[in-house]
């Protein structure tokens, strides 16, 4: 046991240390707006994985995503704005500071996560209850109220929303850091799960969830979790895009980011992670890219959507994922010379 | 006790638009058990073309300076509904043809030449406006090409799309068709909001100190007549009962000869009729700004009318519709006015989680 | 808290309403643990509503049931299935789009003592439980002689294969009692009497109770040792098959039933 607690924390030490090397070294060089759209990308992936495990994985249809996105983003947000002046004295919280910059990230996100995870909590438990389209209006709604809520609260800016937040993800060029954290963080938690039978529980709730309850399988704890889980991972993205982009505001968490996010997760393929990574990073890469087509681009991505569920709804990746043996097995079998998958 | 029973007569009669657009959400869920998320875009197209009527097509007299058009300008108001009306019902019939059904029958030849004619619009476009004959000829030539050109490619996905029986996917097609409604408004109409100035005449009345405008009352007792049409059709027409059969037991109806895929039609077209006429009335009668965002918290909110009422009941919907105008209605008096429109979703969640059946609905549990 | 006098399962005047009418009403039986019990009767008689009732998915309106001396009414059915209590269903339930050995090892999961944080963290203990869960849904799978369709779909497989596959997932949770819903349905003679002997054995080997619903006469007959007789949600009769077949109630009941005995 003790062997595998040292091979784990050294593994993480090396990614912690690969990741800081490529944030520190790559980052400076590349390009501020093309970082800024990579930057971007990995929330959105962060934002389509977290679904993803509540959709396609557990097959509880939540289309208020950016709900929890809002929550961990302001919650994030109100740390370094409204409360951390209130205790600066201490040495290790200095903003400024290399390790009071990054603690204070720290700090934020675990706040932003928990406030999300609450939220998720609170939306799922009395969700259990509904199926279907009336599960997915209703977490269309608390995506709205939490919107609203913070649209007419006064001490987060109102529709103002808060600026002047400190760019702590980008100081010390640490941003590749704190994101590509995030989305290997998601992506490991998804996949790990996936691979336990526990998380194959998960897929029983979404296959057939009578079946599942007369299997054993306590099919609220299950769906609870996958909530919390998934709002949790979008509070953290909340966290890095509040302080990336240092101004935040209700507008930038409507309904249509809802939908954004919805979509990158049924074109990748409900239930498969690779769809969700790659389809949010072709939905939120291309239209940066295609700029000059901006007053068209929210008509091509609605086209897109419907010539998508009209020719293949199960998405670009269906419920299949990428993986390296996949790609050896069929390789062997190709020698072997008998047909490929 | 004056400001109370003011907000009720402003409650009822925005109910009575709220219950318009209802009609269609539950109508369409009651044959499909789909939440047809462009319903409310419809709506919005209605205004557009009560706007496009009253301004630019129809021959309305200035009433400032002719006040004796009076009756004139009304006789085109009603002929601008009418026109709302067919427009929108042509526009629900096509969203089912094109974007709905080919999810429950597959896609067909005909399927082909409908993105034939999207695909070709685009690019006729860039050659000139779709009325003159340089941009109008290519886009006829194109359409027709193209449309002959997707054919094989209908049939070969045809053969590969295994259709699924998901509602969900339905759903997402939904809130596709709604934002491709919104976002196509925006450029075709534009971004600034229209007004309807006055084209028919308008006076307030004062019963007792309580104030009703005539538009207001206009807007009333057209939707009370309008829903009267519908009972008609819906109780005592075939068609009507068919669309009560097929709510019940699809593939029983199916069984007993309905044609299925054509009483969907015109369920659509019902609906969409009266969520057009709905939208037409609003921008000519109460003179709010049309833009074409402007149907998304009307259909939300008529939304959480029918569900409240029991999805698929009709009734139902204009009970829904009621109590959801007279809701907000008191809640835009009070002092919480700024939460007027989240309070369509605390309605909403709050009827899901205590009797998701609706107040007229019956529960219906699944069979173990 | 092994039940006293004996019985394992036992249901104590159970009535249920759905509004007005009562599906079942003033429902008694007791079933003795290693005992092979039948509930046959007319179609829409009640007995999925039984099994219901018993495993949780309904509360009774009216009366106990008791399992292993527990009173296990306010339970639900995964709370129920950890007591010790397992069921296929009538038309099957399988999760179709896992493999029949996943469907196997989700059922094994109500005995595995591995969490959900060590499911993300992949402890070794987790990798150890997971490992185990496989061998033995494996070897579940080669006992009910699935094992060459282990890696398959289990909605592609064939329908014969499905209705095992549906048994092997209940047997995944190690029962006590087994709940089979007409696992006849559906099946020629050959395999009806390859089911009846499967049944044997693995009450047998498994050291299971079992209770069934049936309507093919035959595999009843053959299978029971103790039969109850459902019609309108009422008990009728109850008895050993011999009894059964000469009780002029059950057949005015029944009035021919599909198979020749």
């Amino acid at each position: 046991m003790a062997r595998w607690a040292l091979t784990r924390l050294a593994g993480i030490s090396a990614t912690l240390a690969i990741l800081y090397f490529i944030s520190v070294f790559v980052g400076p060089r590349m390009q501020e707006y093309v970082l800024n759209v990579v930057i971007l990308c990995g929330i959105y992936v962060v934002l389509a994985v977290s679904l993803n495990l509540i959709n396609g994985i557990t097959g509880q249809f939540s289309i208020g995503h950016a709900g929890f996105f809002a929550v961990g983003a302001y919650t994030g947000a109100a740390w370094s704005v409204l409360w951390l002046p209130r205790i600066i004295d201490l040495p290790f919280l200095k903003l400024g500071t290399f390790v009071g910059d990054a603690t204070n990230l720290l700090i934020a996100l675990v706040l932003g996560a928990l406030a999300a995870g609450i939220a998720g909590f609170v939306v799922g438990l009395p969700s259990l209850r509904l199926r279907g389209d009336y599960l997915a209006i209703v977490t269309l709604g608390f995506g709205e109220v939490i919107r609203v809520l913070l649209l007419n609260t006064e001490a987060v800016g109102g529709a103002r929303g808060m600026s002047g937040i400190p760019a702590l993800v980008g100081s010390f060029h640490m941003e590749l850091f704190w994101v590509l954290l995030l989305v290997m963080l998601v992506i490991l938690v998804s996949r790990n799960l996936m691979r336990s039978v526990r998380g194959l529980t998960f897929l029983a709730v979404r296959e057939d969830e009578i079946a599942a309850d007369a299997m054993g399988v306590n099919t609220t704890k299950v769906k609870v979790t996958a909530f919390v889980i998934g709002s949790m991972f979008a509070g953290a993205a909340g966290v890095l895009y509040a302080h990336f982009f240092t101004g935040i505001s209700p507008d930038a968490f409507d309904m249509n980011s809802s939908i954004i996010i919805t979509t990158m997760v049924v074109l990748g393929g409900t239930g498969s992670i690779t769809g969700s990574v790659v389809a949010a990073i072709l939905l939120t890469a291309l239209p940066e890219f295609l700029r000059f087509l901006k007053d068209y681009r929210m008509v091509i991505f609605s086209m897109t959507l419907i010539i998508m569920m009209l020719t293949r709804p199960q998405g670009i990746f269906g419920h299949r994922e990428f993986s390296l043996r996949g790609l050896f097995r069929r390789k062997e079998r190709r020698r072997e010379g008998s047909a490929p998958v | 006790m004056q400001a109370l029973v003011q907000q009720l007569i402003y409650g009822i009669q925005l109910g009575s638009l709220y219950a318009l657009i209802a009609l269609g959400y539950t109508m369409v869920y009651g044959v499909l058990r789909l939440i047809n998320f462009a319903h409310g875009d419809v709506y919005m197209v209605g205004a557009y073309v009560g706007f496009y009527a009253c301004t630019k097509w129809l021959p309305f007299k200035d009433l400032t300076t002719n006040p004796s058009a009076g009756t004139a300008n009304f006789a085109f108001a009603i002929l601008a509904l009418l026109l709302a009306m067919v427009l929108c019902a042509v526009l629900g019939t096509v969203i089912e043809r094109f974007a709905y059904r080919p999810l429950r029958n597959g896609l067909q030849q005909a399927d082909a030449h409908f993105w034939g004619i999207i695909a070709a619009l685009p690019v006729a476009l860039r050659f000139g406006p779709l009325l003159s004959p340089l941009g109008g000829g290519l886009f006829i030539v194109l359409a027709v090409t193209f449309g002959f050109a997707l054919r094989p490619v209908m049939t070969w996905l045809r053969r590969r799309i295994v259709l699924s029986t998901s509602r969900l996917n339905a759903l997402i097609t939904a809130i596709g068709v709604s934002l491709l409604l919104e976002n196509g408004g925006l450029l075709v109409f534009g971004a600034d909001q229209k007004f309807i100035g006055n084209v028919v005449p308008e006076t307030n009345w004062n019963l007792v100190g309580i104030q009703i405008s005539s538009g207001q009352f206009t807007i009333f007792c057209i939707s009370l007549v309008l829903m009267a049409g519908l009972r008609y059709i819906v109780l005592y027409t075939r068609r009507g009962k068919a669309m009560r059969a097929i709510s019940h037991d699809i593939e029983a109806a199916k069984l007993m000869g309905i044609d299925t895929d054509r009483v969907i039609s015109f369920t659509f077209a019902l609906g969409a009729a009266l969520a057009g006429a709905g939208g037409m009335m609003v921008a000519t009668l109460t003179h709010v700004k049309v833009s074409p965002l402007f149907g998304l918290l009307p259909g939300l909110k008529a939304f959480v009318a029918a569900v409240l009422g029991g999805a698929g009941n009709i009734p139902g919907a204009v009970l829904g519709g009621l109590v959801m105008g007279i809701a907000e209605a008191f809640v835009a008096g009070s002092a919480y006015s700024t939460y007027k429109d989240a309070i369509a979703f605390c309605i909403l969640i709050l009827v899901l989680l205590v009797r998701p059946a609706g107040l007229l609905g019956k529960n219906v549990a699944e069979k173990v | 808290m092994s039940g006293m006098g004996g019985a394992l399962l036992e249901a104590r005047s159970v009535t249920k309403q759905f509004g007005g009418l009562a599906a079942v009403s003033n429902f008694s039986v007791s079933v003795n643990p290693g005992e092979l019990v039948g509930l046959i009767g007319p179609n829409g008689a009640g007995k999925t509503t039984v099994f219901n009732l018993i495993t949780g998915v309904y509360d009774p309106t009216v009366g106990e049931i008791v399992f292993d001396g527990k009173v296990i009414n306010p339970l639900k059915p995964y709370q129920v299935t950890a007591l010790g209590m397992a069921r296929t269903f009538q038309n099957t339930r399988l999760f179709k789009n896992l493999t029949a050995l996943e469907n196997v090892k989700i059922a094994g999961n109500i005995r595995s003592k591995a969490g959900l944080g060590a499911a993300i963290c992949r402890t070794p203990r987790l990798l150890e439980n997971d490992a185990r869960l496989e061998a033995t849904a494996l070897a579940l799978l080669e006992k009910l002689r699935l094992a060459h369709v282990a890696d398959l779909r289990a909605g592609d497989l064939a329908y014969g294969l499905q209705r095992r596959l549906e048994i092997a997932r209940a047997l995944a949770t190690q029962p006590k009692l087994l709940l089979l819903d007409e696992p006849a349905a559906g099946m020629n003679p050959q395999e009806k009497q390859e089911l009846r002997e499967l049944i044997r054995e693995i009450r047998t080997e498994f050291g299971l109770t079992v209770m069934l619903i049936e309507h093919d006469m035959k595999v009843v007959m053959g299978l029971c040792e103790r039969i109850y007789v459902l019609d309108y949600g009422q008990i009728i009769a109850h008895g050993t098959p011999e009894q059964i077949r000469s009780d002029p109630k059950v057949i005015a009941a029944y009035l021919g039933t599909e198979t020749a005995a």
